[in-house]
């Protein structure tokens, strides 16, 4: 019943100036919608380019590095011990790039519960014939279903399908600069050179658009089995594990614990892509930094305005406090104001901010990166909402609390006589 | 003997700003229940001064007040607003009326605050008040609709809602012409006798001060005898 009459003459107080109220709401509302707008726009695009990375790049990749022998005779003549020793002449032994057990390693981390999958890669350099020039290229084997879930190929495959790699017998998706230097399209026949010189001839079924000239020139993709069959290797035949972690910032301790427990060499991708995370962090820093201002921004012109309408309701809160309205209630009273002007505009904010939001992920946005992307990223994240909410809560209570606290003090006799 | 409704002892204020200055000097007199009491004295004798302070809203003196038997030397502030919701009516010269309500609302408001009655009740006995005063017909207005005598029975008629012990006025006439002033004596001479309740008010319009039961005459911060 109390707050209910304090809440009454708050809102009586607003609805007489209902101007003046409407645009204090509309204060909080356009910063909280714009708040909304720019951090869904903003993470969205950080989410896609940061996705331009972290999607195709596996968060630890296991490989056997092709290094020279660690001991060098040299190093084991007594007379030259402490010295620094340059000469290295015992060649890398010809191991292979094979990883050893490699089913076993990749059991063993799908078991892994930090981990989300486990994808096999077969990584071999070829030539591609055009007539009497050769290209040289790379050809990725690829397992279709676990590279679909952890890459999301697909979504730079410009024609064709990934899964169509693992219909079509000895078939090929190969990157768009190379198929426009070779003349070829889909459903056409290229033929290879393996580095061991056997030729193979293989069905293009899909082209492949990674945005970046030198990747797209050279790459390509085809099935396990058709890699291994291309080199001539078993079925047992792998060359790199990629694993994708759940929590990305575990990479480098992860990486570090495979390659010791699995005797192999392991990289992580802070350490592949280090200049990736200066960005992200730059770009985050940037987006937040200018949706603070923007909220704070907002908070001060709900503080002006309420000051100003306490000076106007001098009288009243002279006759309240005369008619045994405490300061307490006074207090409560223009909380009260200050917070459905909150409420209000908060929620019409983020009405808005989510408006704005739908508008900009309608805009047109065309990159040659991502070729399956057509409007504007935007990242409707529900945590943005509840922060703007939550925002102009807090700020026009703030706002509210310290003239609140004026209105709170005033003596009604210095009211009353200086009239 | 019937024991006084307010009762004030040795009351004492001093003005700090700009320099120390003694507005009030040992007053002490005490009004008994049902009298309609005018205190009247030539501006700036301390009167509204003396009132503020019988009305509890001005805290800062040296004294003792008793009303209703009650010390309100000790108490808070919020102590205070609910004995002037309660117990004290207020009618100011300048009849302060919340504009942002109509007429009603604004008679309604110190009941609500008390909360003793539903709604229906205080709007029923708020326009009893109103009928009482010749103003029912305006109850839907606007406060600033009204015509200084009228905002100025709204003001009484706000002061009663609550059926103080003592209804206190400040110049209540101060800006009315003779017809309104003598409306506004005739309402408060009503209540006196009528309710029984006690009428406090400071005037310097001697007409009105010499037609109540008893006058304090101030000067210069004393009562002069």
């Amino acid at each position: 019943m109390k707050t209910g009459l304090l809440l009454n003459i708050a809102l009586a107080l607003l609805m007489a100036r209902l101007k003046q109220s409407v645009v204090a709401a509309a204060g909080v509302t356009f910063g909280i919608a714009m708040f909304i707008a720019l951090i869904s726009f903003m993470t969205g695009l950080n989410k896609m380019l940061d996705n331009l990375i972290i999607n195709r790049t596996p968060h630890i990749r296991l490989y056997n590095a092709i290094t020279p022998s660690k001991t060098q005779p040299v190093n084991r003549a007594a007379d030259f011990a402490g010295f620094k020793n340059f000469i290295l002449s015992v060649k890398p032994k010809d191991e292979g790039k094979q990883l050893y057990n490699a089913s076993r390693i990749i059991k063993a981390i799908r078991e892994d519960d930090r981990v989300i999958d486990v994808a096999p890669k077969i990584s071999t350099t070829v030539f591609f014939n055009s007539g009497t020039i050769q290209l040289s290229g790379i050809i990725d084997g690829v397992d279709v279903d676990l590279e679909q879930k952890l890459f999301h190929l697909n979504d730079n495959i410009i024609e064709g399908t990934i899964a169509d790699l693992a219909v079509v017998s000895n078939s090929i998706i190969i990157g768009k600069g190379l198929a426009d230097k070779l003349i070829v399209k889909i459903g056409d026949v290229i033929q290879v050179t393996t580095p061991d010189a056997d030729i193979a001839k293989l069905k293009i079924v899909g082209i492949v658009q990674f945005g970046i000239a030198e990747v797209d020139d050279v790459q390509s993709f085809t099935s396990l089995q058709t890699a291994q069959k291309l080199q001539g290797k078993p079925a047992s035949y792998i060359t790199d594990i990629q694993v994708k972690l759940k929590n990305i910032a575990l990479a480098p301790a992860l990486a570090k614990e495979y390659a010791r427990l699995f005797d192999v060499d392991a990289t992580d991708v802070q350490t592949a892509n280090a200049q990736f995370e200066t960005g992200t962090t730059v770009r985050n820093t940037i987006a937040y930094s200018v949706s603070v201002t923007l909220l704070i921004v907002a908070g001060f012109g709900i503080y002006n305005i309420l000051n100003m309408l306490i000076y106007e309701k001098m009288d009243a809160i002279a006759i309240l406090k005369a008619t045994g309205f405490s300061g307490k209630d006074v207090k409560a009273i223009f909380i009260q104001l200050s917070m459905v002007l909150g409420v209000v505009g908060g929620v019409i904010g983020i009405i808005l901010g989510y408006c704005l939001s739908l508008i900009i992920s309608h805009i047109p946005f065309q990159t040659s990166a991502l070729p399956t992307i057509k409007t504007y990223p935007v990242n409707f994240e529900i945590t943005y909402y509840l922060i703007g909410i939550s925002f102009a809560l807090i700020t026009t209570y703030l706002a509210g609390l310290f003239p609140a606290r004026k209105a709170a003090k005033i003596d009604p006799v210095v009211i009353i006589r200086g009239k | 003997m019937e024991t006084p409704v307010l009762q004030a002892i040795d009351i004492n204020k001093y003005f700090l700003d700009p320099v120390r200055f003694r507005v009030l000097t040992d007053i002490s007199f005490s009004i008994s229940r049902g009298s309609f009491v005018s205190i009247t004295g030539k501006s700036g004798c301390g009167k509204s001064t003396l009132l503020y302070i019988l009305s509890t809203m001005d805290t800062d003196y040296e004294g003792e007040l008793i009303l209703d038997n009650e010390s309100l030397r000790q108490k808070d502030n919020a102590e205070l607003a609910v004995i002037r919701n309660q117990k004290i009516g207020f009618v100011f010269q300048f009849h302060y009326l919340i504009e942002e309500f109509n007429v009603l609302k604004n008679v309604m408001l110190p009941a609500m605050k008390l909360g003793r009655y539903s709604t229906e009740a205080i709007e029923q006995k708020a326009m009893q008040h109103l009928k009482t005063l010749g103003i029912d017909d305006q109850a839907l207005k606007n406060a600033s609709q009204l015509s200084g005598g009228q905002k100025q029975r709204v003001a009484i008629a706000r002061a009663m809602i609550n059926d103080p012990l003592i209804i206190m006025g400040d110049e209540p006439t101060g800006n009315l012409d003779k017809k309104n002033s003598d409306i506004v004596f005739g309402i408060f001479k009503d209540i006196c006798l009528e309710n029984k309740q006690t009428i406090l008010v400071v005037t310097h319009d001697p007409d009105f001060a010499k037609r109540a039961d008893r006058i304090i005459v101030m000067e210069d911060g004393t009562i002069i005898p």
